[in-house]
């Protein structure tokens, strides 16, 4: 595939934005005054303003492209990452949790499990957070800067440290509250840069119906476009339809997850166990300005949410639907091969000889480096028989012949097909600005957790508030400086990668228990949530040592102790490691509280327990602004969604 | 905090609407995508989308609307 030409329109459009993001910052450094200024915002921010980077700083590149990704191999079912996995999270925030969090007035979630629990357990929560945000905005800095270095072919070493260092200036200059308001923009961003790419998309496969017509023909064969091994077939509504096929069983869904791993692993443990404690979000709700505004912030990031489907997902769905269609000339781009084994598998498809189909296949399969389709490989090779073919003829067949899919390159794919120059600077700028949110929400969340729950609570008790505005800066600093090494290290190790991704499932999995248990029982002692956390971490590794997916190789993917149950996909096997993790440290946490002794009395845990805390009036707030009565109107939203794509 | 985001983020989709818009209409044949000119139109409509967020900050004064 040929780099992605820019003109100087495209540039243009880049620079316009870039200056524009530089510019908050700049604009708000002079209101940068504390280190609650800087770290926490000082409780400012308007709710739409905080709402929408609640949903920003969640936006990032990652999403963007692992979203259409699944849309291409799973279809509408993805959806349930947004309508079972957010939305009923995010009311539960709102309405429940955050009385707690604004209303104690920790500056950190690890703050807040300090003061209902104890230290250890705010240690425990502070320095895996640390690490995972570092890892995490590293893992994706590393996929964006090999997107646009394979996709538009600019260097790789420029794009990470360019694009790292325009957040780093705005996050210097304005601290969090420039994060936020940039979100707000690159928000406004990713929506009306992506928006024209899906309706030019959807105008090509003739519109909605015909994009679900030709989804039924890619369920019913799906090992046509190489999405699964040949000879699955599924029900013809297997990518459209979002219950049906999972209500059937794993079998007959292309995720092949059950309706209770989905309802509990995903929409239960894994989505209140990120979307309720992880500061990342949390902490844009931490800075509104008031309660109500706290409160009502995840219910304002609800609604995009909700509709964000149709922005990530359907292109990915898009993108299956125009490979049934020959005349469009589309598929989903392969693994990118170097141009030398190009070159090597086109001479070999030279000198192959047509009388023996089978050994040229296995000889350019060899060449390129990835799995090919035989039969293409044959026609191609009767077709050049005598030298008929050019070179550049021989390399598109070659292209068109790999029978593997780099799905991560689908909505650039999209882009690429559609976007004339002007509309392309903008998609590009899109994808841009939905990288820069994520870190930037990743970096600012590390700076605050660190500066106030590991430096001032075990390094430097008591200084002056300037030395911690001091070592807010220095830290935001050291935090880019780390999450480049970390994208460095994710080009260089994959496997590693992923282990220490495995590695933040086992921690996150049990999280949720723990909050539970300590917001709504009162009884929860300290011991027992620390234990019960440590013992939940301690069971998904060993769930994950005891279990593996179908097709998976016992090792880095799972069974390596011994294999006692097997799972019909690797998604299975998460949501059942999560729905066993979070038993394990609810039922722990449990009984070690009733076995210990409290430490805290309910006066200490009055604001900090649901309990003992006086309940929270909103009769005197205009009904739209409740949240309560905004999260339930929210929930029958989400409902309809739901049943609208049964 | 005394910034309104309106202000940038008016500003900044008034500005890359207009150069969009202003591109499309220059160089028509360049800007066609399935048939229509995507530049043009979409360069109205975040021309349209920056001017409506200027028009709000204006009016809204410094303090933005809140909840």
């Amino acid at each position: 595939m040929q780099a992605i030409q820019l003109q100087w329109i495209d540039y243009t459009i880049l620079i316009a934005y870039v200056a524009f993001v530089i510019g908050i910052g700049w604009a708000l450094s002079r209101y940068m005054k504390t280190s609650a200024d800087f770290l926490t915002s000082a409780r400012s921010i308007p709710t739409w303003v905080t709402g929408l980077a609640f949903i920003s700083a969640n936006l990032g590149a990652l999403e963007l492209v692992g979203m259409a990704a699944s849309g291409a191999k799973y279809g509408i079912s993805t959806a349930h990452f947004y309508w079972v996995g957010a939305i009923p999270a995010m009311i539960f925030l709102a309405v429940f949790m955050m009385p707690f969090y604004y209303g104690s007035k920790a500056r950190s979630v690890p703050e807040y499990l300090k003061m209902r629990f104890d230290e250890r357990v705010r240690a425990l929560n502070s320095l895996a957070f640390a690490v995972m945000t570092i890892f995490a905005s590293g893992i994706s800095m590393n996929a964006l800067a090999k997107l646009l270095n394979q996709l538009l072919g600019w260097n790789y070493n420029v794009a990470l440290w360019v694009s790292s260092g325009v957040v780093l200036l705005y996050v210097l200059k304005g601290g969090l509250t420039s994060a936020i308001y940039t979100e707000v923009l690159q928000f406004f961003m990713i929506v009306l840069g992506f928006a024209p790419v899906v309706y030019l998309g959807l105008k090509d496969v003739g519109g909605w119906g015909a994009m679900n017509s030709s989804l039924q023909t890619v369920a019913v064969n799906p090992a046509a476009l190489n999405l699964k091994e040949a000879g699955i077939t599924y029900s013809t509504k297997a990518w459209t339809s979002a219950w049906q096929p999972v209500l059937a069983g794993p079998a007959h869904n292309p995720m092949g997850v059950d309706w209770f791993a989905m309802i509990f692993g995903l929409g239960f443990v894994l989505s209140f166990g990120y979307w309720c404690t992880n500061f990342l979000v949390v902490q844009r709700a931490m800075a509104a300005k008031n309660m109500t505004a706290a409160r009502n912030t995840p219910l304002v990031a609800a609604v995009p949410k909700m509709f964000f489907p149709f922005l990530v997902i359907v292109p990915g769905m898009i993108a299956a639907a125009l490979c049934t269609m020959p005349s469009k000339d589309y598929r989903i781009p392969p693994p990118v091969v170097s141009q030398a084994n190009y070159a090597k598998a086109i001479e070999t498809v030279k000198a192959a000889n047509i009388y023996e189909p089978a050994v040229a296949a296995k000889a350019v399969s060899e060449a390129l480096g990835t799995k090919v389709d035989a039969g293409k490989i044959t026609s191609l090779v009767l077709a050049n028989a005598g030298g008929k073919l050019s070179d550049t003829e021989i390399k598109t067949g070659l292209y068109n012949s790999i029978a593997e899919n780099d799905y991560d390159g689908v909505i650039l794919s999209l882009v690429k097909k559609y976007c004339p120059a002007g509309l392309l600077g903008l998609a590009l700028t899109a994808l841009l600005a939905s990288f820069m949110s994520g870190m930037a929400g990743n970096v600012t969340a590390f700076n605050t957790v660190f500066t106030y729950d590991i430096y001032q609570a075990y390094f430097a008790k008591g200084k002056s508030d300037a030395h911690y505005m001091w070592m807010g800066k220095v830290i935001t600093v050291v935090g880019i400086m780390l999450s480049i090494g970390a994208a460095y290290f994710a080009s260089m190790y994959n496997n590693c990668m992923d282990i220490i991704q495995l590695v933040f499932g086992f921690v996150n999995a049990p999280l949720f228990a723990t909050f539970l248990l300590g917001m709504f029982w009162k009884r929860t002692t300290a011991t027992g949530a620390f234990l019960g956390l440590f013992c939940g971490i301690g069971s998904s590794a060993l769930f994950h040592a005891l279990t593996i997916a179908q097709g998976n190789m016992p090792g880095i993917k799972g069974g390596y102790l011994k294999i006692v149950s097997t799972f019909p996909s690797e998604m299975a096997q998460n949501f059942w490691l999560a729905a066993f993790a979070f038993t394990a440290c609810f039922v722990l946490t449990l009984v070690i509280s009733l076995a210990t002794s409290r430490t805290k009395s309910d006066a200490d845990l009055k604001g900090l327990v649901y309990s003992l805390t006086p309940k929270i009036v909103d009769s005197n707030a205009p009904i739209y602004q409740r949240p309560a009565v905004v999260g339930i109107v929210l929930l029958i939203a989400c409902i309809l969604l739901n049943w609208y794509f049964w | 905090m005394e910034l309104d985001i309106r202000w940038p983020i008016g500003l900044m989709f008034t500005l890359i609407g207009a150069l969009l818009g202003v591109f499309g209409l220059v160089k028509g044949a360049e800007s066609v995508s399935l048939g229509i000119n995507i530049n043009l139109i979409w360069g109205a409509v975040l021309f349209v989308f920056g001017v409506l967020m200027l028009l709000g900050a204006i009016k809204g004064g410094k303090t933005p609307p809140n909840a």
